[in-house]
Formats: C-alpha cells, structure tokens, sequence
C-alpha cells in the first residue's frame, strides 16, 4: 500500500455517513450567495436588487487572472445585494435571492443521461472549466481553470485524482464514488485529456474498501484509469503527501505541484467537470455531510448553493442538546461556525457537530521536549520550536525555519501530550510572516 | 645580553612607529564624524530602549534629532517635559508649550452593551481571534479584549478590566510610548490631545450601516450625524458610517455629547466621575 514518508497521525475516522445516500436537499425560500466564494480576486456582482434570474444565470464575474465566476442556483428575483455575515462573521458582498420555482437556462442539459463522448478540445475544455465557475472543492476553492494553464517551460506529466478523504468525520467523497462513479471517471478523464496524459491516477485511502472494488470495477470500461489503494494516514490527502504516496516525487520547500509535473484534483471537481463539459450546468451546488457523534441519523445531502445551514441543521430536528461546537469541514482543518447565520458556499463539505465531551480543549501543560510533534509533522518541520518563536514575535526566525510550508493539517496539536496550542501559534505565525514576505517583495 | 636588549627595543619601536604613522593616516582617510550633540542627547535621554518614540532606541532617537536638526514634533514621549527641555536646550532651541495628551480607547463594547455570540477558545490573542474572524461579540471592529496591548506595555499602565472586557489605562503611570496603539490589530487605542482640561471622542469604529452595527452593541455609533449637525466648530466628521472628532478643532464644548442618541461619545470628565 502506498502512503508518503514522512509523519502523520492516526485520528479516529468517525465516518458514520458513509452508507446514507446522497439526499437532495429542498429549495429554500431566501438564499445568499456569497460573491466571492473562491481562493484569489474578488468577483464583480452583475446583477442588480429586482432582477429577475434563471438556474445557471452568470450572478458574479471573475475578471482577474486568479478569479471565479458565480452563477444563480436558483430562479426568481434578486431581493438585494448588501453585506452578509460569513462564518467567521465578517461581512462580505452577497446576492440575496427570493426563491420562485424551479426555472433552468435552456442550454443546460437536465437529461438523466451519461455522456461518454468528449467533443471539445482541451483549450475548449478549459475555456468551459472557466466560464461554468468550477473552483478546487477539496476545500481550498482555488479556481480549477488556472491549474491548466501552463507556465511555460514546464510540463504536467501526472493528473492525480485527490480521493483520499482522509479527514474523519466527512462521508461526500465516498458517497460520490458510490454513486456517480461513472460520470466522475468521465470528468477524470476529460481532465485527463486536457493534458494529453495517457493515465489519470485516483487515490483512495485503504478505508474505503466498498469504494476502491467499486472503482476498479467500473474502470474496467474506461482506458487509462489507474486506482491507487493508499494507507489510511492523516493528511493522506493534503496535495503534496498525495503526489509523494502515487508519484515518489517531492514538491521542494516553496514549489508548486506543476514544478514536480503534477496536477491535483479533488473528485468533487471532477464530477463539476464533467457537469460543466458534457451537460453544460454550472458549479450551483454541492455535496455536504452532516454529522456529529450526537446526531441520530448523519446524512449526505446534494445542497444548492446558498442554502441557509440553519435549514439544514433544522431540517435535522435542530442540534443535539450537548453540542458545544459547530466546524465547517473535518475536525482536523475544519473552520469553527461562529456565525450560524450563514449559508453553504462553494467548498463547504461538512457540517460537524461537536459535542461536549470531545469539545472542549485539555488542559494546557509545559512542553516536555518529547518531540512527538516533530515524529508527526508531514513537512518536516518543528512545531516545538515555531509556536514559542511566535509567541515571542519573531517572524523572521520563522521564516528561516520554514514555517511558510506549514500545511495547517493540525497533526502536531492533535498529538500534544501536553495539549499546546502549537497549530494556533503557528498559523498566526504563518499569517504574520507570510505578511512581512509579502510587504518585502512589493518594496 | 645588552645587544639584545637593545636590539629587541629598536625593532619593537620601529614596528611601533611605523604602524603609528600608518594608523594615523588611515584613521584620517576613513574619519567618521559624529555630532558630539549625538552623545549629549543620548545621555539626557533615559536610556530604557523602549521604542515608543518610534526609533529603534535612545541611541537611535538621538541621532534622528542631530539629523533633523530640530526637536519638534520628535521626542521622547517617557521622559516628560524635564527631558524634552534639556534637549530642546542641547539644540540650542527653546522648548515649545507640550499640548497634554492621553491614549483612549475607542470601544465601548463591555460585556453589557455587546454581549457574546459565541465563545472563543483559543490562544490569548487578539491578532490571532482578529485573524480568525469577527469575535465573540460578532462586531467586527470592536475591542477583543484578549489582552495584546497589555502585553506590549512595558510600563504596566494597562489592563483589561474583567467586569467590562475593555482595555483600562492607568493614565498615572501611561507615559505615552504608543506601544498600545501598534499593537491593537483592530486599532482601536488612539493617542488625543486633552483640550480645556477635557477629551471628546467617539468610542466606536464600527463601519457598518447604523442597523447593522446597532444589532451587535447597543453603544455602537450609527452615523445619524446628529453630532456633526451639533457642532459649531466643524470639529466632527461622519465618513464611511463612523463620526470622528478632530481632537485640533474640539473645544470640548460638549453639544455632541448631549446630542448622541447611543451614548457612542465619550468624555475624559465623564470617565473620571464614573471611576
């Protein structure tokens, strides 16, 4: 079995999710939709308060080079564009739409039908990745398109296929697998083919045994698929782990996967690919878990863009009575929800509900030097030593010690015997100095 | 035995006075001169390499007074008006009247009036709860009272007073460094000029539309521009939903503070009076 080198951790999977099937989720009445729900330049609303839109309708423009383009998922009438309170609370421009039927542009095919037959050309492809907003649905939400533009004088020689859904707790992309297997084995290889490759390479971690006979049995009627099985290690499916695991190769410190000749996408894009390219719909919707050791019955659903979580989480029959905490995503590199109030982006893959028990942080003891923290790290970096460095301010020693190459994957808090903050101390370390770097170059 | 003393000396003195020269002439070529101001400045100045003036330390402060050549609007704000005067004097110049001033802080979101939507659990750290997100009171501008101002004070004069969660400043021992005012991620500490023995300023940075604002503190400014319509000495500004009192013009007269729907105005009197 295939897995990378160096550290990782063992957290309980917790998938309890992974045998309810994909439910679609109904229509709210009211839906915001953030403009920019992606990872680079902000989005131009193109819409005004009392426009009439249609499922599929272009809402928000991404002009710049790094951007994403937004479109309705709903039909009626835009009530308002105003500032609305994300998760964290801080507000952000957003489109509020009052939901009236169910209405779909024209050229969006609806048909339940699988197309197998990829007609356009690779520059087409891209152009149609661009244009139907599909952003990276791993989590990061970086805009797909980009990744296939090319620098020049480097050449992608691996297209992975990021199946690992190694963070516990989040069920989508095994029910996905399950599911659409085949019309997501279509946009792997339209992604494929994009770059020319004669193999698309899937890694699926070894937990998901249903999941990779499933695969390998559906392939069979596919060319060029190669189905990776991966040992079951935290943060399996972190980019650069990943590409290390299937490829034996190394991203160096401050490189890109292109440097090395690879490309990583999550499966979710891979079937919003394949929806863009062969039926023409936009990224309108998305696959969310919910889930929580307290919950009676976890649940995938298909959810629309916009949905209100609260809608979700009552549609539940309302939070267990021990919740303490709420995350957006997995417990390892999820977001905590501050903010209830708000509504599914594009990215947003689970919401857990934490209960007290698990909830609530240990007590915070002196760092014994044991150096689990360093056994753990994936990047080869010291945990020990960069959270005090931050506490003392000392970005420029950080950046000496690499802490621009920190992941965020948790694994060194996670395996604290001393429960220590380190994660907390070294993401505001890595904020702060990625700042000083940023303030230097533009010098 | 002589002869080798003799020679041991002639040669040693010869070394001697040939590297003498040549150290002469080199210590001329490579001459630095350095104002002797520099010196007598750095040592009236107090020597604690604090920082609040802005400069890397005492050393650094009074070489930027030589090269400006002039002490206004640069000094040291811990020495006070004795050190202010014998450099002013060392310049050769007469010190000007020092305007009295005071740091405030411009939130007024106790637990009362802003209460908490959540609760935060993590480092004590308002740069990292800032980074984070909006804060426990969900406003987004306003005070997280996790402490990084008291820890950038190094003389103490700061606290967080836990009936309010806001920041409360010992004004006795302050002594102006601003080290407070840089280190507020969400900038809230300012430093103002006392005017007729008073201080006039909004305790809030809310940005946001008056509703908004008004749904996460009760003491929020709403931007009704009530005061900049009360004040006779164009001295208040409304811009971007947030009043500012232009502390150069106020003449404490106190019309905005009567004015105020929200109570969002606050005096150095009235802060008095309640403590």
């Amino acid at each position: 079995m295939k897995t990378f080198k160096l550290g990782g951790v063992h957290p309980d999977d917790n998938k309890f999710a992974h045998q309810s099937s994909i439910e679609v989720f109904p229509l709210p009445q009211q839906a915001v939709l953030f403009a920019t729900q992606h990872l680079g330049a902000p989005s131009t609303v193109v819409v005004e308060k009392g426009d009439k839109v249609k499922v599929g309708q272009l809402i928000a423009r991404g002009d710049a080079f790094i951007s994403a383009n937004l479109h309705s998922p709903y039909s009626g009438t835009v009530n308002k564009v105003d500032l609305v309170a994300d998760l964290s609370g801080i507000k952000k421009t957003a489109i509020v739409i009052d939901v009236e039927g169910d209405e779909w542009e024209q050229d969006i095919d609806l048909t339940a039908d699988i197309k197998r037959e990829i007609t356009l050309s690779p520059s087409q492809i891209v152009e149609k990745i661009k244009e139907k907003g599909i952003v990276g649905l791993g989590g990061a939400c970086f805009p797909t398109h980009v990744k296939f533009l090319i620098p020049q004088g480097k050449k992608a020689e691996y297209m992975i296929i990021n199946a690992a859904e190694c963070e516990p707790y989040i069920t989508i992309d095994h029910r996905v697998m399950m599911e659409r297997t085949e019309e997501l084995l279509i946009g792997a290889c339209i992604l494929r083919d994009i770059l020319s490759l004669p193999t698309v390479h899937i890694g699926v971690e070894h937990n998901k045994a249903d999941v990779i006979n499933h695969l390998k049995e559906v392939a069979k009627s596919f060319k060029g698929i190669k189905i990776h099985t991966l040992r079951t290690k935290y943060p399996q499916g972190a980019e650069k782990q990943l590409i290390k695991a299937i490829t034996k190769r190394e991203v160096p410190s401050g490189k890109l996967p292109i440097d090395v000749g690879c490309i990583v996408n999550n499966v979710n894009t891979a079937l919003a690919v394949y929806e863009a390219v062969q039926k023409n719909k936009p990224l309108i919707s998305n696959y969310v878990t919910y889930t929580g050791k307290s919950v009676k019955q976890p649940k995938n659903y298909l959810v629309r863009l916009g949905t209100p979580i609260q809608s979700i989480i009552e549609a539940n029959g309302g939070l267990p009575e021990d919740t303490e905490k709420l995350i957006s995503g997995g417990p390892m590199m999820g977001k905590a929800i501050a903010n209830l109030d708000t509504y599914i982006t594009k990215g947003f893959s689970c919401i857990l509900v934490i209960n007290n028990k698990e909830g609530k942080r240990a007590e915070i003891n002196h760092c014994i030097r044991c150096a689990k923290c360093v056994d753990v790290c994936p990047m080869g970096l010291e945990p020990y030593l960069l959270a005090p460095l931050s506490e003392k301010s000392n970005w420029e020693k950080m950046e000496k010690m690499h802490v621009m190459d920190c992941i965020e994957c948790g694994s060194c808090q996670y395996t604290c015997p001393a429960a220590r903050p380190l994660l907390d101390r070294i993401r505001l370390g890595k904020n702060k100095t990625g700042a000083m770097i940023r303030a230097r170059n533009t010098k | 035995m002589t002869q080798i003393i003799v020679l041991s000396v002639v040669i040693l003195g010869s070394i001697g006075a040939i590297s003498a020269v040549v150290l002469y002439f080199v210590s001329q070529k490579f001459k630095v001169y350095e104002d002797p101001k520099i010196a007598i400045i750095a040592d009236i100045l107090p020597g604690a390499n604090c920082g609040g003036c802005g400069y890397a330390g005492c050393q650094a402060l009074a070489e930027a007074i030589v090269k400006k050549g002039t002490t206004e609007g640069i000094s040291c704000p811990v020495g006070g008006e004795s050190v202010k005067k014998q450099i002013a004097e060392a310049m050769g110049e007469v010190a000007g009247e020092t305007i009295p001033q005071r740091v405030i802080v411009r939130c007024n979101g106790t637990f009362e009036n802003a209460p908490k939507k959540y609760n935060y659990d993590s480092i004590t750290s308002c740069a990292y709860a800032h980074m984070l997100g909006a804060g426990e009171s969900a406003c987004a501008y306003g005070c997280l009272g996790l402490g990084d101002c008291v820890k950038a004070c190094s003389f103490n004069s700061i606290k967080i007073d836990t009936t309010t969660g806001l920041p409360a400043v010992n004004y006795e021992t302050c002594v102006l460094c601003g080290a407070c005012v840089r280190a507020c991620p969400r900038n809230i500490i300012e430093i103002r000029n006392i005017v007729e023995g008073n201080s006039i300023w909004v305790s809030c940075m809310n940005k946001e539309k008056g509703v908004e604002a008004k749904k996460n503190c009760k003491v929020a400014c709403i931007a009704c521009r009530k005061c900049e319509k009360t004040c006779e000495f164009e001295a208040v500004a409304v811009e971007n939903n947030l009043a500012f009192i232009d502390s150069t013009k106020c003449t404490a007269c106190m019309k905005c503070v009567a004015a105020c729907p929200t109570g969002a105005i606050l005096t150095m009197l009235k802060e008095e009076a309640k403590a």
